[in-house]
């Protein structure tokens, strides 16, 4: 994926090829256009928006639209900006991340070096648990969270994810360690090294890129995700694509498209700064979710 | 792999107890760790999916309304699900969005790839900005395209201002095209991705079969529809899998973009099962919609992880 290690053999025409450059350059321009011209808005006064032109460059530059969407803009009843719903999604993201990555190399290490009779079935529950639409566990997730007292609370959206995200994160930790050598894994048990030892000792210190596949996927959609925050989160746990939408939907007043878009960002900037940093890695956990090889 | 790792994991335990014929506590309970290991997830997915899944599936053959409720009325929430005019629209518009949206994507997608795998100067440059989308929440998209589709403010309105006066684009506010918006959106928003899939179908072909046509004289197009594309049909395959329980799964960007309307334009399966559980009270006629979701994703995906798990015996 990252270089072009085969070299294609084909050949093109003089032709052909300019117009393959044109076509990439148009695609490019729609995938950035959208957000472009939201960013280049967002940094314009009200005024010039309604009735301006979208994909002029702003005449005044103002960063209040950011300021008023961090701290000040309406969301609900609240006039507290996105805020205290950034901090939310953040109480609410490192934990859940954390732990399912933890449990999914756990399950992948059982799963691929301590085999068992039916241990494929098993997976094979897990992987479909990953793509089950949640509008099946929905209701009954509902009266469970409500019964264990964390009903509408950040731990209760952390148990979700959790449970949620395991599927995944198992199979990319026990795709990862069907190729790592068993022989190392007899060896160290002919040493005595038991079940935790060798998972400590052998299994972690070589699973560091596989560790930031698990932690960019898991980060990224459990920051992204609308279904649960909509349905199981209250006032004071509510994670940002929530707020946004609040947000960008509530019906009251002037549209401030302006701050709307700010909100926009801010909320997509933690998911943006991590495909920034380790592009590599979340494509790489993108396929490993598509094609399971 | 099976043969191995079950033969590795005997000899181990035969190292551990040289001597003794029955193994003894210690070792029995070193066999046992990996099982506990793995126990709290397997408790937490059998309980959270699987138990959840029969939960919502006797609820729907219940009178549930405001809470579940145990009133065994058997298929009658079924009968009136497929009887709601606002099912049948909301199903409808799964259809169209969803075969729109998979073909469109796996074009464009397989598209990109090849236009990419030609040597291209910049691939570098261009690939993450057909993929950033993909890093985005649905909300993000939903507000983006909002805006820039909205015929008083954004690109029809552009349009009128650079003199195209006769410009028109109202598809978001118009009841018999807003649904082709959310597969823009939706396209916007995954297409790179399938590239992606695409693109590391094409990296993996052997190119001494296209030498080989080469010297025979194909042409490239030729090349391409004989042996190229049909190289590609795992690629195909997952792509469309994916796409598919995307589609079906698709709930964020509908909320984010039109709300299900203008009117009920735009209402499919999971806005559906949503408003009738949560806020129409109607939790039986949820719970059988949410099944129905079910059973459709599982059509697609048993087949498929059946195939992908058996291959790896």
């Amino acid at each position: 994926m990252s270089v072009a290690s085969t070299e294609n053999a084909i050949s093109t025409g003089r032709i052909t090829r300019a117009f393959i450059y044109l076509m990439l350059i148009l695609f490019a321009t729609f995938y950035l256009l959208p957000f472009g011209i939201m960013l280049i808005n967002s940094v314009k006064p009200l005024s010039e928006i309604n009735g301006g032109n979208m994909m002029a460059l702003p005449q005044v530059f103002t960063l209040e639209p950011w300021f008023k969407a961090w701290n000040s803009a309406q969301i609900g009843v609240e006039p507290t900006g996105l805020q205290p719903y950034f901090w939310n999604s953040l109480k609410m993201v490192f934990p859940a991340v954390a732990i399912s990555t933890v449990l999914g190399a756990l399950n992948g290490y059982v799963l691929t070096k301590w085999r068992f009779k039916g241990d494929t079935i098993l997976f094979g529950l897990m992987l479909f648990a990953c793509f089950i639409p949640f509008q099946i566990v929905l209701i009954p997730m509902a009266r469970v969270l409500g019964f264990l007292g964390i009903a509408g609370s950040t731990p209760g959206l952390v148990l979700v994810h959790v449970v949620y995200g395991l599927g995944f994160t198992t199979l990319y930790f026990r795709n990862y360690y069907q190729v790592f050598p068993t022989e190392l894994i007899r060896a160290a048990q002919i040493d005595g090294a038991g079940f935790f030892r060798i998972f400590w000792r052998i299994m972690l210190p070589s699973s560091g890129p596989i560790i930031v596949v698990s932690v960019i996927w898991q980060f990224t959609n459990i920051w992204n995700d609308f279904l649960f925050g909509a349905s199981f989160a209250d006032l004071d746990s509510q994670p940002m694509t929530v707020a946004l939408n609040n947000l960008v939907s509530s019906s009251t007043g002037v549209k401030e498209y302006n701050v709307h878009f700010a909100g926009a960002i801010l909320a997509a900037l933690p998911t943006l700064l991590v495909y920034i940093v380790a592009g590599r890695y979340f494509v790489r956990g993108l396929m490993a979710g598509s094609v399971k090889g | 792999m099976v043969d191995q790792t079950n033969s590795s994991v005997a000899m181990a335990a035969d190292y551990a107890t040289p001597t003794a014929v029955k193994p003894d506590l210690r070792t029995r309970l070193q066999n046992l760790i990996p099982k506990l290991v793995l126990s709290p997830s397997l408790a937490l997915m059998l309980v959270f999916v699987y138990g959840f899944i029969v939960f919502s599936v006797y609820l729907s053959f219940t009178g549930s309304r405001i809470l579940p409720s145990y009133e065994w009325v058997g298929l009658e929430n079924y009968e009136k699900l497929f009887r709601l005019r606002h099912w049948s629209i909301a199903i409808t518009n799964l259809g169209v969005f969803a075969s729109l949206y998979i073909a469109i994507c796996i074009a464009i997608g397989l598209s990109l790839a090849i236009f990419l795998d030609q040597k291209i100067r910049g691939e570098g440059f261009l690939r993450p900005i057909f993929l950033y989308p993909m890093a985005l929440s649905f909300i993000v998209t939903g507000t983006a395209w909002k805006w820039f589709l909205d015929p008083g403010i954004g690109l029809e309105h552009t349009m009128h201002l650079w003199g195209w006066e006769s410009f028109q684009f109202d598809w978001i506010k118009n009841r018999d095209f807003a649904i082709y918006t959310v597969v823009i959106a939706a396209v916007w928003q995954t297409s790179g991705f399938v590239m992606a899939m695409f693109l590391a179908g094409l990296r993996g072909i052997d190119n001494e079969i296209l030498k080989a046509a080469q010297i025979d004289g194909a042409s490239n197009w030729n090349m391409y529809r004989r042996i190229i594309i049909p190289q590609l049909r795992p690629a195909f395959l997952s792509a469309f899998v994916i796409l598919s329980h995307l589609a079906i799964k698709s709930y964020d960007l509908v909320v984010a973009l039109t709300g299900g309307g203008p009117g009920r334009a735009t209402e499919v399966p999971a806005t559906f099962m949503y408003s009738y559980t949560f806020t129409r009270n109607q939790m039986g006629i949820g719970a059988s919609s949410a099944v129905i979701m079910l059973m459709t994703v599982a059509a697609i995906m048993v087949p498929y992880l059946y195939a992908e798990l058996r291959e790896k015996k």
